[in-house]
This record gives C-alpha cells, structure tokens and sequence, in this order.
C-alpha cells in the first residue's frame, strides 16, 4: 500500500485508539466514592473476561472438539487456582494433544 | 532489576505467548491484503489492539474514508475505556503523569486482566514490567507472520490460539469460586455474550461493542445486588 494512503491511516488508527486507553486514565484522577460505581468497577474485569473467553474460545483453535479440550484443561487447572503460565501452557498441550489425536483417528 | 518489575515480566509471558500467534496471524493476514511487512509491523506496533487492527485492514485496502477509521476503531475499542477506568482506581502513588500517558498506550484487554487481578494496589514498576514481553510478543509475532507466515506450522498456531483464554480462566475462575457474587457476574456476562452472538436479532452489534454491554449489563447487576465491602471495592 502507498505511503500517501497508509500514513494518514495508521496516525488515525493508533490516534483514536490511543486517546480511548488514554483519558480515563489521566483524566480521571480522583478516587470513586459511590458505593455503587465502586462496586460495579469492581466486577468490570470479570465481567469483561466472562463475556470475552465464549464463546470466542470455542473458535480459538479452528476446530471445536480441539477448543474444547483446551477448555475442560484450563477449567480444571484454573479451578484448581493453578498459575496463569501453567494453565495456559497446558491448555495449549492439550489442543496439540487433541489435534494428534484427532489426526491419528483420521 | 526490582522484585515488582521482574514479577511483572513473570507474569507478562504467558500473555506474550498468546500475542505471538495472534499477532502472527495478523502478519499474514496484513501481507496477504497488500501491506509491506513494514507496514504490519508499524500497525501492531503503534496499535496494539488485536479486534481493532484486524477491522482497520478491510477498511484501508477498501478505502475508506479516515472518519470511517476513526468511528470502527472508537466502537470496537470503547471497551477500553471502561478498563482504563477501572485499573485507574487500582493503581499507587508510583503511576504519576508521565507513568499514565506511557503505559496507556498498552493497557490491553490481557494486560488489564492481569493488572486487575493482582491483590494490592498495582505501580509503577510492576505494570512496565508486565507490559514488556507482551509488546515483544505482539511486534515480533507481526514481523514474523508478515516475512514467513508459512513458515509455523498450522499445528502451533493453532495450538497457541487457547492460551490467552486458558489466562483468561486463570484469571476469573478461583475468585468466581470463592466470591458468589463474582460467580453471578462471570454467569450473566458469559449468558449474555452468548445471547449477543447467536441469536440472529443482534448479529449487526460489532465485538467490541458487545463486550461493552455485556461488562456494563452484568457488573451493574452485580453492584446493585451485591455491593462490594469498602474494603474490598478497587
């Protein structure tokens, strides 16, 4: 892509996304005293990564039985309050675990 | 090299190994819809927003308007805000200015999810420590899709593509089983991103916009029935 093109749509690309990030996090500055905006501040993260894991997880591998035994995986250890590395990594052992066996059965 | 940065770089991998292979993708991708190599890396690195740069692409091969641009990136990256908000109740004294405009930049939906989860207030030194690797991971992973996207094979990337949402789990699922109300919160959010992805009356609603009405839906429920202990609360 030219450079006359691509310029002006990456300063306004990395621009608006960046002023998102930036303004409530600079502008924003006082502590939240209403109970209610501190509480539900405090279940945002949660709520986000919920609605963020499904179903985009069941598409993350391109094959759904795959997806789906990296997610009983990283059910058990994540229940089992096991570290982020340590999820993550056997979650990924048990997609490639799956896609072998997936492979070998034809 | 301080304990809070080096636990931040700790914890920055696991989040770094999902940014390789999501970011490769996006190299390919990029490459395949006729940027240079440069100009995927320049994307990734000035960006670093997976949903955004993968809806700003169809939208400069097509051309575009820059207000078209500039309305798909704010809806689809609106989510931020709301997480910017919330870390920013969470963060010490060590976070001035300068610290905020800097590490704005790469408040991503992982790097926020790690810094929310961590039990005391979050600073200086932990944050640009956790968010090193992960910028690493995302620009390199960017180069190496655009210059030799064929090179990995299928079987890693698509292996690689479970690990940001086993961090995910990681993160949600042992304060959801020692919180009820978290548990409520996680429930009603995962309910309603389900209700928004399948049932055809919201298919037009974009993913990052639904994100957005999921988090405020449940976490507005969640305060109105369960007010969190002062304590407690970020």
């Amino acid at each position: 892509m030219s450079a006359e093109t691509f310029y002006p749509y990456l300063l306004v690309m990395a621009g608006v996304t960046y002023l998102i990030r930036m303004l409530p996090l600079t502008v924003f500055r006082r502590e939240i005293r209403s109970p209610f905006l501190r509480s539900f501040l405090y279940y945002v993260p949660y709520a986000v990564l919920g609605a963020m894991t499904v179903p985009d997880i069941f598409y993350a591998t391109g094959n759904l039985w795959t997806a789906l035994a990296g997610l009983a995986v990283a059910v058990a250890l994540a229940w089992k309050e096991k570290s982020l590395l340590t999820v993550a990594v056997f979650a990924c052992a048990a997609v490639a675990a799956a896609q072998l066996a997936l492979s070998l059965l034809g | 090299m301080n304990n809070a940065f080096s636990r931040g770089i700790r914890h920055g991998i696991p989040i770094a190994l999902g940014y390789l292979s999501v970011s490769f993708t996006f190299g390919m991708k990029a490459v395949g819809d006729g940027m240079t190599p440069l100009q995927a890396l320049l994307i990734s690195a000035t960006n670093l927003t997976s949903a955004g740069q993968f809806a700003g692409l169809p939208l400069m091969t097509g051309g575009a308007s820059l207000m078209e641009m500039a309305l798909t990136q704010l809806v689809i990256n609106l989510r931020y805000a709301l997480m910017s908000l919330s870390l920013g109740q969470r963060l010490d004294g060590t976070m001035n200015t300068l610290s905020r405009l800097l590490f704005s930049f790469a408040n991503t939906d992982e790097i926020f999810a790690v810094a929310s989860s961590q039990p005391e207030k979050v600073g200086r030194s932990y944050l640009f420590g956790l968010i090193l690797t992960p910028y690493f991971g995302w620009t390199v992973g960017t180069l190496l899709g655009a210059v030799a996207g064929t090179l990995l094979p299928e079987f890693f990337r698509s292996a690689l593509g479970i690990a940001i949402y086993g961090m995910f789990l990681a993160i949600i699922l042992p304060p959801a089983k020692r919180e009820k109300p978290v548990r409520l919160v996680v429930l009603l959010a995962v309910a309603l991103s389900l209700c928004l992805r399948y049932i055809p009356l919201f298919s037009g609603v974009s993913s990052g916009f639904a994100v957005i009405l999921c988090a405020v839906t449940a976490s507005a429920t969640g305060a109105l029935l369960h007010p969190v202990k002062e304590a407690h609360a970020p």
